[in-house]
């Protein structure tokens, strides 16, 4: 007769409280030796209820809220809670508005990919690459505190057509001087990181998710291009200026961690581009005597021209939201960040349901686990780039 | 060979000189070298730390610590404080023997192969003919101890900390002492004074680093896992196990496994350094430089000097590996369990054997070169 050992399955409760959680996700693994057998992921701990606080806050009051959904991209929540009641109330934005718009959406994201590359490289046990992405992480918050006041979150930028304030003197240059630093330490990652045997090793092939799969699964951003999926709604949405720059959708085919990994990276050196374009076809120009030319060229000043403004009209307080109901997305850092917005001729919306990119994203996680290793684990949720506070809300 | 100094005779003979007698004189020798021991290993414990700190700065473009003594060198000394200072706690439904009795096992063992380590040609508290062999013996007890803590801590991560800890200490013990055995090989004997002494005489040409190039790269790796650092962490990979078996030990029980971890790491480099850099041996032959001067061997200032140069040497060796060691755990990512097996495995166990059968095939064909 055969001898054969039979082990019980153990449940291992990972989370909330677990260095690699990103929050306070909680995982119930079952797991067979080292082998992943089935997760379930409990979520929730970081609810905050944004959903209802949306609907009773008028659009200004409720600005610097946004911040906390996906506290690592404040600025895209800030673009989908104006773009939302724009897009429902036809809104115009005026060019230079647009433009400052989607530098900062693009600073955003090199950002969010930054705080995506740190964590996921200690998931898989390097811990020294997190230090030099904070290195460059800063920049980008001194560029926006110049612009802003706030750095990390609260940036309260973004307005119902246009921006709070414009960009102050000098920005421009600094924000080109970043990106000329920036391309050199991207280089230096891949360096460190790409081409290491051991990362590709933990990374290739683990987590693959087929173009099927992630169309089905309603994955977006990275998580989708990884797989195949030439998707972005920069190009498919047309929303602010994008157009008018010319940048290409990074993907790839094979859907791994690693391809997730490469995307980022690409992305990221994707968004300098943009941000150099953006800066050079800025209409009024990177300085900011525009204020000075109208004063001095009078009434009848070029420059007075709708275009050149940052914002179209100040938003009074009682701006109301016209009635009717709207979808509203964007591309964030972690894909498609969307706002169901539903007016009734009121300074409150009536509903605001938030599409968060990572909730959904997140869904698939359970589905990818079966049959990896424990530390997979780590590398497959790191790949997929969560933020609690967007995923709870 | 000059016999060198000898430190125990000089010591007997002088404490015989005040009138004791010899027996009584052998007995305040004794505890001697083994007190220098444990001071000289711990003292090298807190310099591993205080560097393992301040290159890992360097390496992420911090400053690390710098307010605890000069450049932050009494950091390791304070941190050592605070763990004797704090609560010992032991979980509920533990173990309370198997948990204390972990961390001593894992440490005791390391300590004690300190015994076989030469500072020179008598600076070594035991010559025993079995020297190399010990170690490795030795360093075999302390999966044991990972594991007992492991499983006596009652949390599913130490469980798995530990039994990863054993998996992988079992694993690479066999690669590293196929290394060790060809080394054994071509000095003809295990104990760790004569494998220098084989190295010794032609300067850095002699070591074995060039005799065994497979061989010295296998065991560095092996080392690596034995030691638990990265790439080779896995039982207590902090992304994956919390702290694995470490998890659920708090004060003095965790400055154990902490004590442990680094005297492992600084003993490993020291075998390393004997058993491929040449041990004390200066990359220049001196003896034969004093020859060429007309200095007696037996000149008691070039004996003194020798052996200063001789620990000085030892510990040097040691510390550049403790460096690449250090500066390889913050640059490269983890590598996963399966992984980790196959390495040890399908790779290094069948290259440690075809290593040990050329070096006994080069053994026969060239005996001059390779200790025949």
């Amino acid at each position: 007769t055969k001898i054969e050992t039979r082990t019980e399955p153990m449940v291992l409760n990972m989370g909330p409280h677990h260095p690699s959680m990103h929050g306070v996700l909680r995982l119930i693994v079952t797991l067979d030796g080292e082998d992943v057998v089935d997760c379930e992921p409990v979520i929730g701990y970081l609810h905050r209820g944004m959903e209802k606080i949306a609907e009773s806050r008028t659009n200004i009051m409720y600005v610097p809220y946004v911040s906390r959904w996906d506290y690592a991209a404040g600025m895209f929540n800030e673009a989908i809670t104006v773009n939302a009641p724009e897009k429902l109330a036809d809104i115009e934005v005026p060019k230079r508005a647009q433009y400052i718009r989607v530098i900062m959406l693009e600073l955003n994201r090199i950002a969010n990919h930054l705080l995506w590359l740190g964590p996921f490289m200690a998931d898989v046990g390097a811990q020294t690459p997190f230090f030099y992405i904070f290195r460059e992480r800063e920049m980008i918050y001194d560029l926006w505190e110049a612009a802003s006041g706030m750095r990390l979150i609260n940036n309260n930028y973004f307005r119902v057509g246009g921006v709070a304030v414009d960009l102050p003197y000098g920005w421009n240059d600094k924000c080109e001087d970043f990106c000329d630093y920036f391309l050199p330490k991207v280089d230096e990652y891949e360096k460190l990181i790409t081409n290491n045997p051991i990362f590709r090793r933990r990374v290739e092939g683990v987590g693959t998710v087929t173009r099927e799969e992630a169309i089905n699964w309603g994955l977006s951003g990275p998580m989708l291009r990884g797989s195949g999926v030439k998707w972005d709604l920069r190009k498919v949405d047309h929303y602010e200026c994008y157009d008018e720059l010319d940048w290409e959708v990074q993907y790839e085919t094979a859907g791994d961690c690693f391809a997730r990994y490469l995307v980022r990276i690409r992305e990221m050196r994707e968004s300098v581009k943009i941000i150099r374009q953006a800066l050079k076809a800025m209409p009024g120009g990177p300085y900011e005597n525009l204020e000075a030319k109208r004063l001095q060229e009078g009434k009848k000043s070029e420059w007075n021209d709708f275009q050149y403004q940052y914002i179209a009209k100040k938003v009074a307080p009682t701006f109301k939201i016209p009635a009717g109901e709207h979808y509203v997305r964007l591309e964030s850092g972690k894909g498609e960040l969307g706002i169901f917005i539903q007016g009734n001729d009121d300074v409150f919306p009536w509903r605001w349901k938030i599409r968060s990119a990572d909730f959904n994203n997140l869904q698939i996680l359970p589905h990818i686990l079966k049959g990896v290793k424990v530390a997979d684990i780590m590398a497959i949720l790191g790949s997929i780039d969560i933020i609690m506070g967007s995923v709870d809300r | 060979m000059t016999s060198g100094i000898d430190l125990q005779n000089s010591f007997l003979q002088s404490l015989q000189g005040f009138g004791l007698p010899p027996g009584l004189a052998k007995l305040f020798w004794i505890p001697l070298p083994s007190i220098l021991m444990i001071i000289g290993a711990t003292v090298g414990v807190l310099v591993v730390v205080w560097l393992e700190r301040k290159i890992s700065a360097a390496a992420q473009q911090r400053i690390g610590p710098e307010y605890a003594g000069p450049l932050g060198v009494l950091q390791p000394v304070a941190d050592g404080i605070k763990l004797v200072f704090k609560e010992d706690v032991v979980p509920a439904k533990a173990d309370p023997w198997l948990f204390t009795l972990g961390p001593v096992l894992v440490v005791l063992p390391v300590f004690l192969s300190y015994l076989i380590v030469p500072f020179g040609q008598n600076l070594v508290i035991t010559d025993i003919n079995v020297g190399i062999f010990l170690w490795i013996a030795l360093s075999s007890i302390a999966p044991i101890g990972l594991l007992m803590s492991g499983y006596a801590s009652n949390n599913k991560y130490s469980l798995l900390g530990g039994l990863r800890a054993a998996a992988q200490s079992i694993s690479y013990e066999i690669p590293l002492s196929l290394a060790v055995l060809a080394i054994v090989m071509m000095s003809n004997s295990l104990s760790t004074i004569d494998i220098v002494d084989q190295q010794s005489g032609y300067g850095i040409l002699g070591w074995n680093i060039w005799r065994q190039p497979v061989g010295f790269l296998i065991f560095w790796i092996a080392a690596l896992a034995e030691c638990e650092r990265l790439p080779f962490d896995l039982p207590e990979a902090e992304e994956e196990l919390v702290a694995g078996y470490q998890t659920e030990y708090a004060g003095m029980k965790f400055a154990l496994f902490y004590l442990g971890s680094y005297v492992n790491l600084v003993l490993s480099a020291l075998v390393f350094s004997v058993l491929y850099l040449g041990g004390w041996d200066f990359p220049i032959p001196l003896e034969n430089v004093a020859n060429w001067l007309g200095v007696a061997p037996t000149t008691s200032w070039l004996q003194v000097l020798m052996a200063a140069l001789g620990i000085t040497m030892t510990v040097l060796k040691s510390y550049f590996l403790i460096f690449i060691a250090i500066l390889l755990r913050w640059t490269v990512p983890r590598v996963r369990i399966d992984q980790l097996l196959n390495l040890g495995w399908k790779f290094l166990l069948p290259v440690a054997l075809a290593n040990l059968l050329i070096t006994a095939a080069l053994k026969l064909t060239f005996p001059m070169a390779f200790g025949g």
